[in-house]
């Protein structure tokens, strides 16, 4: 393309008034050998422009965001954490009602101790009775 | 919408989208995680997408908007190191390396432009949008974005032209 053409181009170009065709124009000019020399600075914009656009995005999209995750992770968490103060609350009733069986039944035991040295005593009572009725009935 | 509906309908712009998101944010790791991010706020959205004119137009003011707040809680929460406080002498080796490099110096001077005028370059210069489109993105007015592109295109011009004087001499 004549010298004239591009010059005019650019000059549009950099009021912004150029077309996406007329800068193809311009990008194809620029990206070819034949630059006039006094325009060579711009073959560096033109090429950095068309190179740049190579520019991909490599990695795989996750659509299910590791929020998400972080979400189940918490609700798991207090799961656990709810259980496991459930069954310490009931292991600890547990060992609350072992603790108050075994005082129940230590004192039931010391009742019953005592409660049999007194039948021991009215054993002993009523042998005395027995004896004295039959003392006292002989001599009606 | 299902899955596979949404992925022939998203995966077109999916580099489009990753272009822009590196463009503002500059790092490709913060590129990548915006892209995906955003991804899943479309797939999320999806009931409402057959809404829209144009779903890419609408996946890129997303990103936009999306890539403008990352800037700015950055902003809020880190202070940025600025090398401006002081001038090397003479280019290092390092530099005139750079220097030669011109391609890069490209990105590095459409990087120091403002946001608006490195939004309004990628999606003309390097995507290839034409204005109406660009205008349906970023809620502006056509003259606003040719006056945005003109600006930008100068500045890229002058330094590219400062620069080569200066490699030359």
């Amino acid at each position: 393309m004549e010298l004239a053409n591009i010059e005019k181009l650019l000059e549009k170009y950099e009021n912004g008034e150029t077309t996406l065709t007329e800068e193809k124009e311009l990008k194809n000019y620029f990206l070819s050998d034949n630059v006039a020399p006094h325009l060579v600075e711009y073959k560096a914009l033109f090429n950095y422009f068309s190179t740049s656009k190579n520019e991909r995005f490599t990695k795989t999209i996750q659509l299910k965001s590791q929020k998400q995750n972080w979400k189940w992770l918490t609700v798991a968490a207090s799961l656990i954490l709810l259980v496991s103060v459930y069954t310490g609350y009931q292991k600890h009733q547990q060992n609350k009602a072992e603790k108050v069986f075994n005082e129940t039944k230590m004192a039931l035991n010391m009742l019953s101790g005592n409660l049999h040295k007194g039948t021991v005593a009215i054993g002993e009572l009523q042998e005395f009775e027995t004896t004295k009725n039959k003392i006292f009935k002989q001599f009606k | 919408m299902k899955q596979s509906d949404f992925l022939n309908t998203v995966m077109p712009f999916k580099d489009k989208i990753f272009r822009l998101a590196k463009r503002l944010l500059v790092s490709t790791e913060e590129a990548e995680d915006a892209t995906q991010e955003l991804f899943f706020k479309l797939w999320k959205n999806k009931e409402k997408l057959n809404e829209y004119k144009s779903i890419e137009a609408f996946a890129m003011t997303m990103t936009k908007n999306y890539c403008f707040d990352r800037l700015k809680s950055k902003q809020a929460s880190n202070l940025t190191l600025v090398h401006s406080n002081y001038t090397e002498k003479g280019a290092s080796l390092q530099k005139r390396v750079e220097l030669n490099d011109s391609v890069s110096l490209v990105e590095k001077l459409i990087d120091k432009l403002p946001e608006q005028q490195k939004l309004i370059i990628q999606l003309r210069d390097i995507e290839q949008y034409e204005f109406e489109e660009i205008a349906e993105m970023l809620q502006i007015k056509q003259t606003a974005i040719r006056v945005s592109l003109s600006r930008a295109r100068k500045t890229i011009r002058e330094q590219l032209i400062k620069q080569h004087q200066y490699g030359i001499s």
